[in-house]
């Protein structure tokens, strides 16, 4: 038994096996174990007690929101339900879910099966990006050689499940991840998001009941079949099972993806990498992607799940370790991620829609040395304006103020030295 | 010129695939330009009669989705990442050095139409950063330096592509 049982399989090279070679590695006990084994609420069960909390950003745990979908269909009552598999990843930052789709397709879509089979959905449609293209690759392929083998189709290995599963190529814009979105896309409408409630999990794609979950929280799946909750749960060094695929980049040594126990620490993750670049010293890091809030040294040793980065003042995310060092500005590196997020609004709502490229264009006075007293008191409105939550119509807007609103209260100082016409960091 | 039987084929197609007619819209716009580059009003309007939706609604989602051209772009497309990660490792000097050696910013094209420059964020490369990707695959290369850009734009092989 892997302690990494979500890459524990990959090639080196990062090309998918064949069906074949999968089957082999003993990639396809979990699907018969699952459909001949357990009925639909057993494996619920076992999810809820490996501890699995959605990987997507959010942390919901999965069981609950299966649960959900199933109380969802009976009140839809007869007719399609629907898996949506969120293969959408923009966040700056995050780049985990390309590897477990580009060479760990089966993985997914064993995990996706089996999920789909608790929640009794009828059809998965898999998005994935534009530009993964070799992950949409990929899957179809191994979508069909899982037609082939009667791991999708009708009558699933002889368990009287059909499923039929496909892909859908996206073609850019940030806010197709946001789930309601993603629903709207797939419909072929203007992929913005929709109100909740309903909740997909009631009146999703098509009016009917739909879950959307993330790459790497159905890659989780199979491993829990295979090998049972405790073990599962025995993965972690906290109470959220399993290992995470963290993805560490910025100014470390060497930028890569780690899979760990749930609950490794920045320091740890930060030292596998090589530490810090050229041996500076650490300014910051956002732990879970550009949404997430900066934490500094003295947070280093904070387990980094959902609950811990939650109490220490930030969020896991997508587990998308940031780090920045001391030669680099706070201020620059806002302003970085605040252009991206001025320009991926949907444009529904106004705060975020006119908001964002207003606070993008104060913050990129700022950094040319440009800026007055005056636009960082706005700074600090459209942060206490725009609240924790809610105030939008979903959470792209305050994601993107929520490294705004922790820098201002970590490096109040640095944006206030801009005001004397430079950058006061060395890169400038 | 028209678009090709064959396109016009796997756009009816893909309306069996994904559920209807509206739904296919993006995958009918993703094979007019795969097979033309980009979009124009022309084939536009074709692909919409192939599914029987308007031209307008087709339209909504070509404008809204980035990587949809609806103007013309050079044989090579070069996406290059903007995100934290990419400048934490050096983008911006990648980002002049191109900017400076094709003599155009971002959303431009060079006037031979041989590159468009595109600024994109974030690729999911970021453990390569800095990072931009390349044609019509879309092939991911990095970690880039303002030579290695230089390389790549003269056509020469560049390292760690996969
Ligand atoms: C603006 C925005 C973008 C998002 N992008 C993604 C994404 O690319 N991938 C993803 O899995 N979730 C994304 N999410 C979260 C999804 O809405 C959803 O919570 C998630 O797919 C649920 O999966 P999980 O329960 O398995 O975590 C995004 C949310 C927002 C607000
Ligand atoms: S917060 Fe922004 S991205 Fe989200 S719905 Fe409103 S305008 Fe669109
Ligand atoms: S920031 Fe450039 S690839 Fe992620």
């Amino acid at each position: 038994m892997s302690d990494k049982p979500l890459t524990g399989r990959a090639r080196a090279d990062r090309q998918p096996h064949s069906l074949a070679v999968w089957r082999g590695l003993g990639g396809g006990v979990a699907l018969t174990q699952a459909l001949k084994r357990h009925s639909p609420e057993a494996i619920i069960a076992l999810v809820e007690a490996a501890g699995l909390r959605g990987r997507g950003g959010a942390g919901f745990p999965t069981a609950n929101k299966w649960r959900f979908m199933r109380l969802g269909a009976e009140k839809a009552g007869p007719g399609p339900r629907y898996l949506c598999v969120n293969g959408d990843e923009t966040e700056p930052g995050s780049f985990k879910d390309r590897l477990l789709m580009e060479a760990l397709p089966h993985q997914l879509i064993v995990g996706a099966t089996i999920a789909a089979y608790a929640i009794g959905a009828t059809e998965v449609i898999i998005l994935v990006r534009d530009e993964y293209r070799a992950a949409a690759a990929a899957l179809t392929r191994a979508i069909a050689e899982a037609e082939q083998a009667g791991w999708l189709g009708r009558d699933i290995l002889g368990s009287g499940f059909d499923l039929t599963m496909r892909v859908h190529a996206s073609a850019g814009r940030y806010i197709v991840g946001e789930e309601t979105a993603l629903i709207a896309a797939l419909e072929g409408e203007r992929p913005v998001p929709r109100h909740r409630p309903p909740y997909p999990a009631v009146s999703g794609l098509w009016g009917r009941p739909t879950t959307v979950n993330n790459v790497e929280t159905l890659s989780a799946v199979p491993s829990i079949i295979e090998n049972g909750a405790e073990w599962y749960q025995s993965l972690s060094r906290t109470d959220e099972g399993g290992t995470k695929l963290y993805g560490v980049s910025g100014c470390v040594a060497r930028p890569q993806l780690i899979e760990a126990p749930m609950g490794t620490t920045g320091r740890e993750l930060i030292e596998l990498c090589g530490g810090i670049r050229g041996g500076r010293a650490l300014l910051a890091f956002q732990p879970g992607g550009g949404a997430t809030a900066f934490l500094e040294a003295a947070e280093l040793d904070v387990p980094l799940d959902f609950t811990h980065t939650k109490q220490a003042g930030s969020s896991l995310g997508t587990g998308a370790l940031i780090v920045l060092d001391d030669q680099a500005c706070p201020v620059a590196a806002i302003a970085r991620h605040m252009r991206f997020y001025a320009r991926e609004s949907c444009g529904l709502c106004t705060p975020c829609r006119d908001g964002l490229p207003w606070v993008a264009k104060l913050l990129d006075t700022l950094e040319a040395g440009k800026g007055t007293r005056g636009d960082i008191d706005l700074l600090h409105q459209h942060v206490a304006l725009t609240g924790p939550s809610g105030r939008s119509y979903c959470d792209l807007n305050t994601g993107a103020l929520t490294p705004l609103r922790s820098g201002l209260e970590r490096f109040g100082d640095i944006f206030t030295a801009h005001l004397a016409g430079r950058c006061p960091v060395g890169r400038a | 010129m028209s678009l090709s039987p064959a396109i016009k084929t796997a756009i009816a197609q893909a309306a069996a695939n994904h559920g209807g007619p509206k739904a296919a819209m993006l995958e009918a716009l993703k094979l007019v330009q795969e097979a033309e580059g980009w979009v124009s009003d022309a084939h536009l309007k074709e692909a919409a009669q192939v599914l029987g939706v308007t031209t307008a609604e087709i339209d909504s989602l070509a404008t809204f989705y980035s990587q949809i051209f609806r103007s013309p772009v050079g044989d090579t497309v070069i996406l290059l990442c903007d995100g934290l990660s990419c400048y934490l490792c050096g983008g911006d000097a990648v980002r002049d050095a191109v900017m400076q050696k094709l003599g155009i910013g971002f959303g431009e094209t060079t006037t031979d139409g041989k590159f468009t420059l595109i600024n994109i964020c974030c690729v999911g490369g970021c453990d390569r950063a800095p990072v931009a990707l390349v044609g019509p695959e879309r092939k991911l290369v990095g970690p880039l330096t303002p030579d290695a850009l230089d390389a790549l734009i003269d056509g020469k092989a560049i390292g760690g592509a996969r």
